[in-house]
């Protein structure tokens, strides 16, 4: 106890200047996430948050002291610096906007592989650590590498690298490694077995946390992806605090616990957006339960097409005009010419809104930064509560790559994977005009009821170029 | 028992940090608007990435010729600063269309 004392006072005593910038840090990131929180101040609220950043790391390379010892390997740690600054900002820099939450799911995976290696440097470095110092070791690293193998993965998945699949019995195969984590973890935190050995299991509990992070994201298809990043995101977070312990570091304590909670919050948000429970997301997934729902396509009937020209007049001559962005108008990059396609009706003098449903394309938000991109004005983007209740006095909704999210299988077909979502609720305007590609089924994979109502018209082609003529024609009109 | 009452004693501090930045987290996520989550999730992502000053304090302490801490350490700070940098650049441009449209 006293020496612990010792020790914490010998660390202020030295460090000051330190946590000082510690301080600094702490406060920047929290006002950075709550500067985050409202339009007008979100761009600074991330750069104050960066600023802080750089003055911790900076202040860590310079001014860290242990036993009153400074750091050395300057030359490394630069030179990792600047490798990873460069390859960090031209990635960032060249990603499409459609291509975002991959990206931001890489760059998670990467802080959990990080914290990954920084316990294994740990475990390496100190034969017998205490008790606690290892269980905080082998906690971080577990984490920190479920993050690491689970992002990469989301982010295969994301850009159709790696394929949904169902592994039989593979529920099973998750409990089994999961229990096998933690019975390791007990022998070796616990000291139950030979330090040889130890050593030997800790790398197997690598192994096990990696398989358990690949199996885990492996089954989550669909629309449950961005829940699977944010959560994976809080863990990095966690993993982060894990370091925070290791060093005694305030600034990566209440950074990681501030992202870890925030990130479960977010989780728990998302989820609600799609009116599931985090446990159905992670245990029943969509690829699962996609024999459910209206795929007996039995009496679905016809559904009929309409032309540029047909679409253009019933454009132009309605009031008011509800646009419903989805993945489609992403993947088409068509936000521009959406845009567009505005600006002409307005000069028509018909009102255009967009409605945006929380979890269209592939994280919540998507749309909005999409549209965001092509200068869309802010008060025309409406949430899903404003847009249903103007839905009624809508005379053309124009539905652009979207598909489940309009599905009203999520409000009158008890069997559907995604019974009980809010969705937008198109039908209660005058005309449902849907363009999409071709008939194939969302990124869900449930088939859509919607296309064969009677009110609905389907607009085969790409967006952009579905947008483009739309426009060519609208000047003719 | 006696382990557990002395870490407890020794990491009160850090405890408490967890304990009130835990609510703190949640208080300030809770009130934002579903137009930024994507934004957000991308500042928060880039926040964890301070794990890199454990990776830093590992590698400036890493001895003379013990390469696997050298090598993984480097590596560490590497992947560390990608989440940081990135992290930061790409909320950044998210944020950046949000301002565009504010000005007119």
């Amino acid at each position: 106890m006293e020496q612990i004392i010792l020790q914490y006072t010998e660390f202020l005593t030295t460090n000051s200047f330190l946590l000082f910038a510690y301080l600094i840090g702490s406060v920047t990131f929290i006002l950075g996430l709550k500067m985050l929180s409202h339009p007008e101040t979100a761009r600074k609220g991330n750069l104050i948050a960066a600023g802080g950043m750089i003055i911790s790391i900076f202040g860590t390379i310079f001014l860290y002291k242990h036993h009153g010892n400074g750091l050395g390997n300057y030359a490394w740690i630069f030179a990792a610096l600047v490798i990873g600054t460069i390859v960090g900002t031209m990635a960032a820099k060249k990603v499409q906007m459609t291509a975002m939450p991959e990206m931001v799911s890489l760059f998670n995976g990467m802080g959990g592989a990080c914290a990954m290696l920084i316990s294994m440097i740990e475990y390496h470095n100190d034969a017998t650590p205490s008790t606690g110092k290892l269980l905080i070791i082998v906690l971080g690293m577990i984490i920190g590498t479920v993050s690491f193998a689970g992002s990469i993965i989301a982010w295969g998945k994301l850009n159709g690298s790696i394929k949904d699949k169902t592994i039989p019995g593979g529920q099973m195969i998750n409990f089994l490694l999961f229990g096998g984590i933690i019975g390791l973890a007990i022998m070796v935190v616990g000291g139950f077995v030979g330090a040889d050995m130890a050593h030997m299991l800790f790398y197997g509990i690598t192994a096990l946390a990696a398989m358990y992070g690949i199996l885990f994201v492996m089954p989550i298809g669909g629309a449950d992806m961005p829940v699977v990043i944010s959560l994976l995101n809080s863990f990095t977070g966690v993993a982060a605090a894990f370091g925070g312990f290791l060093y005694d570091n305030p600034v990566m304590l209440t950074g990681g616990i501030l992202v870890g909670s925030a990130g479960t919050i977010l989780t728990i948000l998302m989820c609600k957006a799609m009116n599931r429970s985090l446990k159905n997301v992670l245990i029943g997934s969509f690829g699962a339960a996609k024999t459910g729902g209206a795929a007996g396509a039995k009496d679905q009937g016809n559904y009929k097409e309409i032309s540029l020209n047909d679409t253009a007049v019933l454009l132009a001559y309605a009031q008011k005009v509800m646009i419903v962005p989805g993945y489609g108008l992403a993947v088409a990059q068509a936000q521009h010419t959406c845009h567009e396609l505005e600006k002409i009706l307005n000069e028509k003098g018909v009102e255009v809104v967009y409605g945006i449903h929380p979890v269209a394309g592939r994280m919540p938000g998507h749309m909005n930064v999409l549209l965001a991109e092509a200068d869309v004005p802010y008060e025309k983007l409406l949430e899903m509560e404003d847009a249903n209740d103007q839905m009624g006095t809508t005379n053309v909704v124009m539905i652009l790559g979207a598909n489940d999210v309009v599905n009203p299988a999520a409000k009158e077909d008890p069997n559907s994977p995604i019974y009980g979502m809010p969705i937008l609720e198109v039908e209660k305007a005058d005309h449902v005009i849907v363009n999409k590609r071709s008939m194939k089924p969302g990124y869900a994979g449930i088939e859509n009821e919607l296309f064969f109502r009677p009110k609905t018209s389907m607009l085969f082609g790409d967006a952009k170029k579905v947008l483009q003529a739309l426009i060519a024609e609208l000047k003719t009109v | 028992m006696d382990q557990l009452t002395s870490f407890f004693n020794g990491n009160y501090h850090l405890i408490t940090i967890v304990i009130l930045s835990v609510f703190l987290g949640i208080e300030v996520i809770s009130r934002v608007p579903a137009v930024l989550h994507t934004p957000l999730m991308s500042g928060a992502n880039a926040i964890h990435g301070v794990v890199i000053i454990g990776a830093i304090i590992v590698m400036g302490e890493a001895k003379d010729g013990d390469f696997f801490s050298l090598i993984l350490g480097f590596l560490a700070v590497v992947l560390g600063t990608l989440n940081v940098v990135g992290g930061f650049v790409v909320t950044d441009r998210m944020l950046e269309m949000f301002g565009k449209k504010k000005k007119k």
